[in-house]
């Protein structure tokens, strides 16, 4: 008798769970869950106006998100800005010793650049580096454990695909993964999903950068066993996915152990402004 | 305190918990701290819902719980239904603990979000890792509602603190 009870009250509760609507409640838990379901179940519709629809929600909630953020983003940047001038001494030090030659540097690199241009001509190779950029504001910093990611304010009405690659003055910071009318999503070469074909130089040496949720660096995979790579080499994209440009500068490299790391050139914290390689 | 701070105050008090879960939803905030190479990071969307829903669950409207959840899909880049669905089961959940409970008290709350939280981290991988095949990590995902529960009482104290101010304001009326 007891059990039964026991039972029903048990039954009772799970309806008032499910049912119940309170005072102020206008809808049922039930009822919305069942809508909920059928708003997941459209996911699959991945074109026609469903999509077109979604896009356009997405831009409007992206918008919406770009305006109430605006407090923490002054905030965060203006933490950032704090940073900078407390560690403006420490950096100015190191810039003093450093020998920059950079007028030099910059005509070797335009000697080098036509020299590689002629070469691959007199071979009928076609050129990988792109120089066409789109320069886009970043609408939101998305970084959570799962995904880092940032809004751009440019979508496929200003010709934007999925898989281009996105660079923070000349460094590779992610590729586009979703595209809508007037936003993008990037993610960032830092996400835990992020994988990209690089090459490391000096030696020429393949290998996959993969994310692992950090910012400041992440882990290469898929290195030859005996490689020869040192502290300090630099690692650029290698374009033989077909999307992202070659050569693009993506890090340095840093050996802890026996593990290689790569640490970003660019600070993906301090996103405002980037560029898309199309 | 003149007429209209008060109204202002007494409005912001009593809307707390939307404003909270809306702020939340549409900025994607989330309080990750790198320790020793660890993310730590906790899930505070779940602590609001869990809360408010147990102790006043007229002042959140789940039509409104819907809503947080569509918007938090779109910030996160998750399935568009796949949040609102986390949390109106967690609504059911803690409707269904709020129906059972005589006497509330916060160890036997902070148990019970823990066993909510875990059947909903649960059904979460579930449909995106079968369903839509997403490449979510699961240690990444269960050490997320570990720490999730660990924060609870932490929360649970300020939001109480929240709740007595709106509580004596309607003692004042």
């Amino acid at each position: 008798m007891s059990t039964e009870t026991d039972r029903d009250d048990f039954i009772i509760s799970i309806r008032y769970a499910f049912l119940n609507k309170g005072t102020r409640q206008k809808f049922s838990l039930f009822t919305l869950l069942i809508v909920s379901i059928l708003v997941l179940s459209l996911e699959y519709f991945k074109s026609g106006p469903v999509d077109k629809f979604r896009s356009i929600t997405k831009d409007f909630i992206f918008k919406g998100s770009y305006v109430i953020s605006v407090p923490f983003i002054f905030i965060k940047d203006n933490y950032f800005v704090l940073q900078d001038h407390l560690r403006m001494y420490d950096k100015y030090e190191i810039l003093k010793k450093k020998d920059l030659r950079l007028e030099s540097l910059k005509y070797e690199i335009e000697f080098f650049k036509e020299e590689n241009n002629k070469l691959k001509k007199l071979i009928d190779e076609k050129t990988l580096i792109s120089e066409n950029y789109l320069l886009t504001k970043v609408l939101l910093d998305q970084q959570s454990p799962y995904l880092k990611s940032v809004i751009i304010n440019k979508g496929f009405k200003h010709g934007l695909k999925n898989g281009t690659a996105v660079l923070d003055n000349s460094y590779y910071v992610g590729k586009i993964i979703d595209v809508n009318h007037l936003t993008s999503r990037v993610l960032l070469a830092s996400d835990l999903n992020s994988k990209i074909p690089v090459i490391i130089e000096p030696g020429s040496i393949s290998a996959i950068l993969s994310g692992n949720g950090n910012n400041d660096y992440a882990e290469l995979e898929f290195l030859p066993k005996n490689d020869q790579i040192e502290n300090g080499y630099i690692v650029y994209t290698s374009g033989i996915d077909g999307y992202i440009s070659a050569a693009i500068p993506v890090g340095k490299i840093f050996i802890e152990g026996n593990n290689k790391f790569v640490k970003f050139l660019s600070n993906l914290n301090q996103l405002e402004f980037v560029k898309i390689n199309y | 305190m003149n007429t209209i701070t008060r109204l202002l105050f007494k409005n912001l008090i009593n809307s707390f918990p939307i404003i909270i879960l809306f702020l939340l939803a549409f900025t994607g905030f989330d309080f990750s701290l790198f320790f020793f190479g660890k993310n730590f990071s906790f899930n505070f969307i779940y602590i609001v819902i869990f809360y408010w829903i147990l102790k006043k669950p007229d002042t959140i409207g789940y039509g409104l719980v819907f809503f947080a959840g569509l918007i938090n899909d779109v910030v996160q880049n998750f399935p568009i239904g796949i949040s609102s669905i986390n949390f109106l089961l967690l609504c059911v959940i803690t409707s269904f603990i709020r129906s059972r409970t005589l006497l509330p008290n916060l160890l036997y709350d902070w148990i019970l979000f823990f066993v909510a939280i875990t059947i909903i981290s649960s059904i979460n991988y579930s449909i995106l890792a079968i369903i839509f095949d997403s490449p979510i990590r699961y240690g990444t995902l269960m050490f997320n509602s570990f720490i999730t529960f660990v924060i609870y009482p932490i929360f649970s104290k300020i939001f109480d603190l929240i709740n007595l101010i709106h509580l004596r304001q309607q003692d004042a009326e």
